[in-house]
């Protein structure tokens, strides 16, 4: 194409987007439509891509496109395998979008449209999409080694350690509050419930399918399962109508959060052909298909948004978690804008199917930007909602109280209309018996994918869309479930086999039993306390889990600028110190606030003083004391948490520091560990079709 | 046209993994068939069962 062209083209992409992001930043009318942050998002990423990202992939990582990569020298047919660009990408993809970017723009709404959607671009294009890319890059010239081993290489001992046991205690976290999310989902509704129990059973089938009666045959399995999945929601909404029937799946939130850590420790005990591959395959198809439909939706119908850009909730009296804008926006909305846990798929698994590192630039930055846009979407589907609905779904019933005439006083007073009819006619056009309180966030992104799905492909199906998406969500919430388990066993199983050789063996029965049950127990116990707390406990798990992600992705961060600076690139180690920076600004801040703060629904040690106080005064009505004394230990319990990820963040931080200074000084630090120049011999066009 | 369907179902297969067997076997033919000890490729079903618990090692999933 001609030059100027291309400029042109640039430019006008460049004022599109200024236009839009404008629009969306000064707009203080009555609603703004969608589409805008579609463009805005669309525009940046387009330019972040081609101008940044390309700059970081040339100058700074000086990507060689010559040099073979670990895929090509160690090809063993299996795990190390040159592949087409696109399909690591897909892989590469459906390993790295979780239902986080759902949840966390979710939950951020209650500050507006505006701050969240702002740090989901800034964050991704500045921070989470250079984390991924620098962290693929780094991983793929070390044969694809982790992210713990490259801390332990680069940096030493003490940064390795901490990668390694901040990414258990991630796994616990992460795992607890999505089960908390999925338990509030099908809390009291026989729909919801027994289509993602029937996702069990199903998956089984699959599963023995692709094992013993058509075995490899994968993509004939997963068509069959996922119409059976797509049976299994139309069958709930039967069951929900059948009197006899309705009463088996309707429950409490505390059986069925034993019903999960049951599930989770049979899915951790038992082989992975049988549950955990099956339900993977189900929940990637149901993953990318309905994100593709949510976005041909929003794009056809181009919804109004009506939450305001930002809502009095930014000085911290928010409903559905407490803490000011500043750091609390930062900390909620982890994935989509930055995720730590990103760079321990970056490292490891895609780097040994990487063809060429020209791909890198767009399987590590492209990615995050596509997670980043679903994070957008998410965004969407949660402000499209008139704002009295929202908080009515989302705000738990400690803050607004139990009782539905209650709940619409508090919302009414804080300035947002809703009726108690209207949350009735919208609980029964969805099939739920209330919509009052159901905190975490699935339920309101269901409500409102139901409503753009409706207004899109038919309103008389609203039920069956809000049931298809808890479907949807409940799957692979349930497959990070099985997923991590199995994960965190794995890595207690290696901890262990340093002081016990039979424990470290991963097929060794007892071992895999006890170590399954270790980390079953670990988040049993705060999705437990979750459901007991009547404040709903996502406000407690959520945050905690955005600082540990955060801190992982200031690790990643760490790791990559040490690298760059022993590799002599002092002068672009901005690139990595600028997100690394803010994330360790942002980090220490809500740690700071949540262990220090006076504010109850802040500070972990003054709720639980304020609880204690009540207790002790005999004020908390029954069932509330029965509950209390766990509560306050939880509370002390988190505030440790908390203090332990600073401290641990902190360490490796001045580890790094410390061995840039003495590389800086010249004085001998560990060696840069990558792999010597190959040059690269594969048939360009056999990958590259 | 047809050909660029081609394309997109094979990308579809191999990011399924549905043509994993038939990749392991151009892969054996390529780089272990001539050996003298060669042993024998593995069969479809030994093959997956393979495949299938190797790619669970790890942390393959994210939030």
């Amino acid at each position: 194409m001609h030059k100027n062209l291309k400029l042109i083209i640039w430019l006008a992409v460049a004022i599109l987007g200024t236009f839009a992001l404008s629009t969306i930043a000064l707009n203080r009318g009555e609603s703004i439509n969608a589409l805008w942050l579609i463009t805005a998002a669309i525009c940046i990423y387009a330019i972040a891509y081609r101008f940044y990202a390309a700059w970081i992939a040339a100058t700074v990582l000086t990507i060689d496109e010559t040099r073979a990569t670990p895929a090509e020298r160690l090809d063993n047919g299996r795990d190390f395998i040159p592949t087409n660009k696109w399909v690591v990408f897909g892989h590469h993809f459906a390993a790295i979008a979780g239902p986080g970017p759902l949840v966390g723009p979710t939950l951020a709404a209650q500050f507006g449209y505006l701050p969240g959607t702002l740090w989901i671009l800034i964050g991704a294009v500045l921070g989470g999409a250079v984390q991924d890319m620098v962290t693929l890059f780094f991983s793929t010239r070390r044969d694809g080694r982790s992210l713990g081993q490259m801390a332990r290489d680069e940096i030493g001992i003490i940064g390795g350690t901490a990668a390694l046991v901040g990414t258990f205690l991630i796994m616990i976290i992460l795992i607890a509050v999505l089960g908390l999310v999925v338990v509030n989902a099908m809390k009291h509704s026989p729909w919801a419930t027994s289509t993602v129990a029937a996702t069990i059973p199903i998956a089984m089938l699959i599963g023995f399918y692709m094992r013993n009666i058509r075995p490899g045959r994968v993509l004939e399995a997963s068509a069959i399962g996922v119409a059976l999945l797509l049976f299994a929601v139309i069958a709930g909404g039967w069951i929900n109508h059948s009197e006899s029937l309705r009463v088996l799946f309707d429950y409490d939130g505390l059986p069925l959060a034993f019903a999960i850590i049951v599930y989770g420790f049979a899915a951790a005990v038992l082989p992975v052909w049988l549950l955990l591959a099956p339900r993977d395959y189900l929940s990637t198809y149901m993953k990318l298909g309905t994100v593709i439909l949510l976005a041909i939706a929003i794009v056809m119908l181009r919804p109004q948004i009506h939450m305001p850009a930002i809502t009095q909730f930014t000085d911290g009296t928010g409903p559905i978690f407490g803490g000011k804008l500043f750091p609390f926006v930062f900390i909620t909305i982890a994935c989509g804008a930055i995720s730590g846990f990103h760079a321990l798929i970056a490292s490891g698994t895609t780097p040994k199917l990487l063809a060429n590192e020209r791909d890198i630039r767009m399987i590590g930055y492209g990615a995050m930007l596509l997670e980043s846009f679903v994070a957008i979407m998410a965004m969407i589907a949660a402000t499209v909602l008139e704002p009295g609905v929202f908080f009515a779904i989302n705000s738990p019933a400690g803050v607004v109280g139990k009782e539905a005439i209650d709940a619409i006083a508090k919302i009414n007073s804080w300035g947002f209309a809703v009726s108690v009819e209207q949350m009735k006619q919208l609980a029964s056009d969805m099939g739920e018996s209330s919509l009052f309180a159901r905190t975490g966030g699935a339920p309101s992104l269901a409500v409102g994918m139901a409503s753009i799905f409706g207004k899109a492909f038919g309103k008389n199906l609203l039920a069956l869309w809000y049931h298809f998406a808890i479907m949807f969500e409940a799957i692979f919430i349930l497959t990070t479930l099985d997923a991590g388990t199995r994960v965190g066993r794995f890595m207690l199983q290696d901890m262990l086999g340093n002081f016990n050789k039979k424990l470290g063996e991963t097929s060794y029965m007892p071992s895999v039993i006890f170590t399954s049950a270790i980390v079953v127990a670990g988040w049993g116990y705060f999705l437990y306390i979750g459901v007991i707390d009547p404040n709903g406990g996502v406000n407690i798990l959520w945050p905690l889990f955005g600082i540990a992600n955060q801190m992982l992705a200031a690790i990643a961060l760490c790791v990559a600028t040490g690298i760059l600076v022993k590799s002599g690139k002092l002068k672009y180690a901005w690139v990595t110190t600028l997100p690394l920076a803010w994330l360790v600004t942002i980090t220490s801040t809500a740690a700071w606030q949540k262990i220090f703060s006076d504010d109850i629904r802040v500070g972990f040690f003054s709720a639980a003083n304020d609880l204690s106080a009540k207790l002790a005064s005999g004020v908390l009505p029954a069932e509330k004391a029965a509950v209390a004394p766990q509560l306050i230990f939880n509370q002390h319990l988190d505030a440790y948490l908390t203090l332990f990820f600073v401290s641990v963040l902190w360490v490796v931080i001045a580890d790094m520091l410390w061995v840039c200074a003495r590389h800086l000084s010249g004085k001998p630090v560990l060696p840069i560990s990558e792999v010597p120049h190959t040059p690269c011999q594969l048939d360009d066009n056999w990958v590259r079709d | 046209m047809l050909n660029k369907l081609k394309n997109i179902w094979s990308n579809i297969r191999q990011l399924s993994g549905d043509d994993a067997y038939e990749r392991y076997l151009a892969h054996y033919d390529e780089f272990h068939a001539d050996k003298d000890a060669a042993e024998p490729p593995l069969s479809r079903e030994a093959f997956f069962k393979q495949w299938q618990d190797g790619k669970w090692k790890g942390i393959k999933r994210c939030c």
